[in-house]
């Protein structure tokens, strides 16, 4: 039966008509209108849904939204703001890092798995803020590309640690 | 009625829908002229605003390569305009223009020289209606970021805004007025960042998949998990609509064969799609991995001389070394990786649709026939989705969308889920290659004949096979076939046959084009024969090549490739280690009908455990005019990173009931742990004709990978995708 449930995504509290078990993505989709998580697989195998909850990358194709009651989610949206508070900017950016080095890169082909190679990446750089080749390949392994952006990707990340730990390119 | 060019004065008022809460406001069916808009008039081809911008009319799909960014190039140079002042509008069936459909890397290849002449004969007449105001003749004006100005009197001046603001040209589009030349490029030839990337990154961007309008309902198709043979199409036995009387505002509903459900909200339609109980008569009738190739090679089929030049079988007796080579090489899938989604507004006599096709006109007529309505009264607009790399399922979803909206009588948003994209595609067809070649002992190639056996595209979709019973049908002539481009027509060689043998594929899975389409069997096996020959005369590889090919653009794609790659010669397999992880290089050319591609690829081979991986792969294109480099790059680095998944990994699962690759973990890809680094290599041909850059890198990929496993092993592969299983038994028999 569907309740009314609040959760909260990008620092603002919902409230939403669902059945409990809904998975988060239709939510974050439909009720929410956000555009960054998308539908991939609904199982869990190609992180097109990720979004944060508690700074943890999560598949909301498989986490009935029921789940992040009392969490805070944050989507490709509100990457930038959560950038912010971590680092205690005053300012929010424009973009994070990672979607500012996607673009200096030039990484994207149809773009429709950056959501998940953002939001993984974020998370990341903001657990590891200088990581190895070997340790970004790990940590994105779950995240799949049909276009084969794999190496722009790779080295994005780079690029981000290094714009977010004061390295110069 | 609205015309389209009401649609115009309003500001580009083209653009709308977009936003999740939104309506397709203004975007009612009649919302303009049914098209195709005429060809033969500049307006169809651009519009100058009054704010000095400029819109142009492109009939090609964005298919996440970049293409409008190029095609917008190629407009901007001639009116001399910069980036910032021109944009594009979506594909519409009633605003862009019929340039066919978005194949073959075909955008820049075909469109560029309708865009660019268009573009040229614009400026031409703003410049003649500049000419009285400015009290200049018009040899004396030039243009900078659309301000006509007298040359040495810089104020005086006006813009192509103030000349035509939105305002029609009613000028034939004649062909004749003179383009640029390339040593005036300005624009052309530079890597200009594309401009959908920021909204990208940002969750912006408006994918087809994020469409919605008010009103709607969401849709899911109910089919058997996986496809069986085409000719079968699939029966539903029994149906018991009860089953998901629980799910609030679940409806089923059916034509014919076709079975979907709707509801209001997507999950609920997400779940009914999944509970619905039904049953399907399932004939045993494929052949299954099992007995694929063998069906195919001893099954009837019709054969074709495609090319025969010379005396082959003669050549061969008499050649010095000869070689044969066989192989096999399986379905691929397209597997977008946002599954396919379409959206329907049918009314009882029009309908409007939204879908991710690269052919609006083309998925117009299948729509308007599941439909039973005219042509006139479907308007198909293009929303850029996930990429799709050829005929994936998007006529598919959209006759689907159609129906369920028909029997709905209200706008039904369909997505694919996950096991209907991978289970019901068009798949890249399956290829038994059978080459023979001989050389002289100077190393010349003197004979070559390739034998191949495969059958042609679907020609009826699912939707319209279930909903409408159609008999399923294959394309009667041509695409899927042999070329020579592929199959060793690189080389001059004087005694040279090709022979086509279309089976009959009914009783197989339902196929269509896959980027570059047959070409990675074709070059797999071909190239892989070219360079056994090189072996059994103790030659270089990459010498070899360059001794039996004539054509200057094959040359220098292939030493582009060598090159980057840093090839140093030696005779392949001369290096074998009796270590456990090897590596090996290997080297190929190949194509997708025009340009020209180089590869070589550096791979890693663990002989305990048959795990192959490419560590580096360089690939290099000649598509003559490349308007966007860094664009085109981008585009190598894909084909090399897709081209090895197919390699290395994708083979389309079926037993002789259906599909069983259904999802990521049936039908594995190639993820970050083992992508290779890449080297992208554009060789620039400015004053050559444009030709696609979309694909043609990923045939010489497949070859460079099959001889870089032979240079590591000293051992043919004779099959794809080359898996641990697979590499590990072709060790053992060796
Ligand atoms: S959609 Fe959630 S992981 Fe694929
Ligand atoms: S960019 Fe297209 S799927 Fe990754």
């Amino acid at each position: 039966m569907a309740i009314e449930l609040k959760i909260r995504v990008n620092e603002k509290s919902w409230s939403v008509d669902a059945a409990p078990e809904t998975p988060l993505l239709y939510v974050l989709i439909n009720d929410l209108s956000l555009k960054g998580p998308r539908f991939g697989c609904g199982l869990a195998q190609c992180g097109s849904c990720s979004v944060l909850v508690n700074g943890v990358e999560t598949r909301s194709c498989i986490t009935p939204v029921s789940a992040v009651a009392g969490k805070s989610v944050t989507t490709l949206e509100g990457l930038p703001e959560w950038y912010a508070a971590q680092k205690k900017l005053a300012k929010s950016p424009a973009l994070h890092p990672v979607q500012q080095a996607m673009i200096d890169e030039q990484a994207l082909q149809c773009g429709y798995c950056f959501n998940g190679m953002i939001v993984k990446a974020s998370e990341l750089l903001s657990k590891n803020a200088k990581p190895t080749d070997a340790q970004i390949r790990s940590a994105m392994n779950g995240h799949l590309c049909r276009c084969g952006t794999y190496p722009r990707i790779i080295a994005a990340v780079k690029r981000a640690s290094q714009a977010m730990t004061g390295g110069v390119q | 009625m609205k015309s389209r060019r009401d649609f115009l004065k309003s500001g580009g008022a083209l653009v709308v829908g977009f936003s999740l809460r939104g309506v397709i406001s203004a975007q009612d069916h009649s919302g303009a002229v049914a098209g195709p808009p005429d060809a033969k008039q500049i307006d169809t081809w651009l519009a100058i605003h009054s704010d000095n911008t400029a819109t142009v009319y492109i009939g090609f799909a964005e298919l996440g390569q970049g293409n409008s960014t190029a095609l917008l190039q190629v407009a901007a140079e001639e009116l001399d305009l910069d980036m910032s002042q021109i944009k594009t509008v979506r594909l519409d069936t009633n605003i862009t223009p019929n340039q066919g459909g978005t194949y073959s890397s075909a955008s820049i290849q075909r469109g560029g020289p309708q865009v660019r002449t268009a573009a040229a004969e614009a400026r031409a007449a703003l410049l003649k209606m500049a000419a009285p105001k400015l009290n200049a003749p018009v040899e004396q004006l030039n243009v900078n970021k659309g301000i006509v100005a007298v040359n040495g009197s810089p104020n005086s001046r006006v813009s192509y805004g103030e000349l035509i603001g939105d305002k029609q040209f009613h000028l034939a589009f004649a062909g004749t007025v003179p383009v640029k030349s390339p040593a005036e490029y300005k624009l052309v030839g530079k890597s200009v960042p594309r401009k959908d990337m920021p909204a990208k990154v940002a969750g912006e961007y408006v994918y087809m998949q994020h469409m919605r309008v008010e009103g709607m309902l969401h849709g899911r198709v109910v089919r058997p998990r996986g496809q069986g043979a085409y000719g079968d199409g699939a029966k539903i036995l029994t149906l018991d609509e009860s089953s998901i009387r629980d799910i609030p505002g679940a409806r089923v509903l059916r034509k014919g064969d076709f079975l979907g459900v709707v509801a209001p909200k997507e999950w609920d339609a997400v779940r009914a799609a999944q509970k619905l109980k039904a049953t399907w008569d399932i004939k045993p009738t494929l052949p299954g991995n099992q007995a694929l190739y063998q069906r195919m090679r001893s099954g009837e089929a019709e054969d074709r001389v495609v090319t025969n030049r010379g005396d082959v079988a003669a050549a061969l007796a008499s050649a010095a070394h000869t070689v044969s080579l066989n192989s096999t090489c399986p379905y691929q899938m397209h597997a977008c990786f946002g599954p396919n989604c379409a959206l329907a507004d049918v009314k009882p006599d029009s309908a409007l649709l939204m879908c991710s096709t690269q052919d609006v006109y083309g998925t117009r007529g299948g729509v308007a026939r599941v439909l039973g309505l005219p042509l006139n009264k479907v308007r198909v607009q293009y929303q850029d989705g996930a990429g799709t790399y050829g005929h994936s399922c998007y006529d598919d979803v959209a006759q689907a969308a159609a129906l369920l909206s028909q029997l709905a009588g209200a706008p039904v948003r369909l997505q694919f889920m996950r096991w209907d994209e991978h289970g019901w595609d068009n798949y890249g067809p399956a290829h038994v290659g059978e080459v023979k070649a001989g050389a002289d002992a100077s190393g010349k190639i003197v004979a070559y004949e390739y034998q191949g056996w495969h059958h042609n595209w679907a020609n009826v979709e699912t939707s319209e096979q279930l909903g409408l019973s159609k008999q399923a049908a294959e394309w009667a002539t041509g695409a899927a076939q042999m070329v020579s481009q592929n199959c060793g027509g690189m080389y001059d060689i004087a005694n040279f046959r090709l022979v086509n043998h279309k089976i009959p594929g009914l009783l197989y899975l339902k196929g269509a084009w896959l980027r570059s389409p047959l070409d990675l069997s074709f070059s797999f096996t071909s190239e892989q024969a070219i360079d056994q020959l090189a072996y059994e005369l103790g030659m270089d590889p990459y010498e070899f090549r360059q001794h039996n090919i004539k054509d200057p653009r094959w040359l220098g794609v292939l030493d582009a490739a060598a090159k980057a790659a840093r090839w140093t010669p030696r005779k392949a397999a001369s290096d074998l280690s009796k270590a456990s992880v090897v590596t090996g290089r290997g080297i190929g050319i190949g194509t997708h009908l025009a340009s020209y591609g180089g590869a070589v690829a550096e791979i890693e081979v663990n002989k305990d455990t048959g795990r192959v991986v490419a560590k580096h792969l360089y690939g290099a294109i000649d598509a003559g005019q490349v308007v966007n480099p860094g664009n085109v790059e981008a585009q190598i680095g894909g084909q090399l990173v897709q081209a090895a998944s197919r390699m290395f990994k994708e083979e389309v699962k079926f037993n002789t009931t259906n599909v069983t690759s259904l999802d990521w973990a049936s039908y594995p890809i190639l993820r970050f742990d083992e992508s290779p680094e890449v080297t992208a290599v554009v060789v620039q041909r400015l004053n050559e004709r444009s030709s696609g850059a979309g694909e043609e890198v990923m045939a010489a990929c497949a070859a460079a990978i099959g001889n870089a496993f032979f240079d590591a092993t000293g051992v043919r592969m004779h099959e794809y995708p080359m898996t641990p299983a697979r590499v590990l038994a072709a060790l053992k028999y060796a």
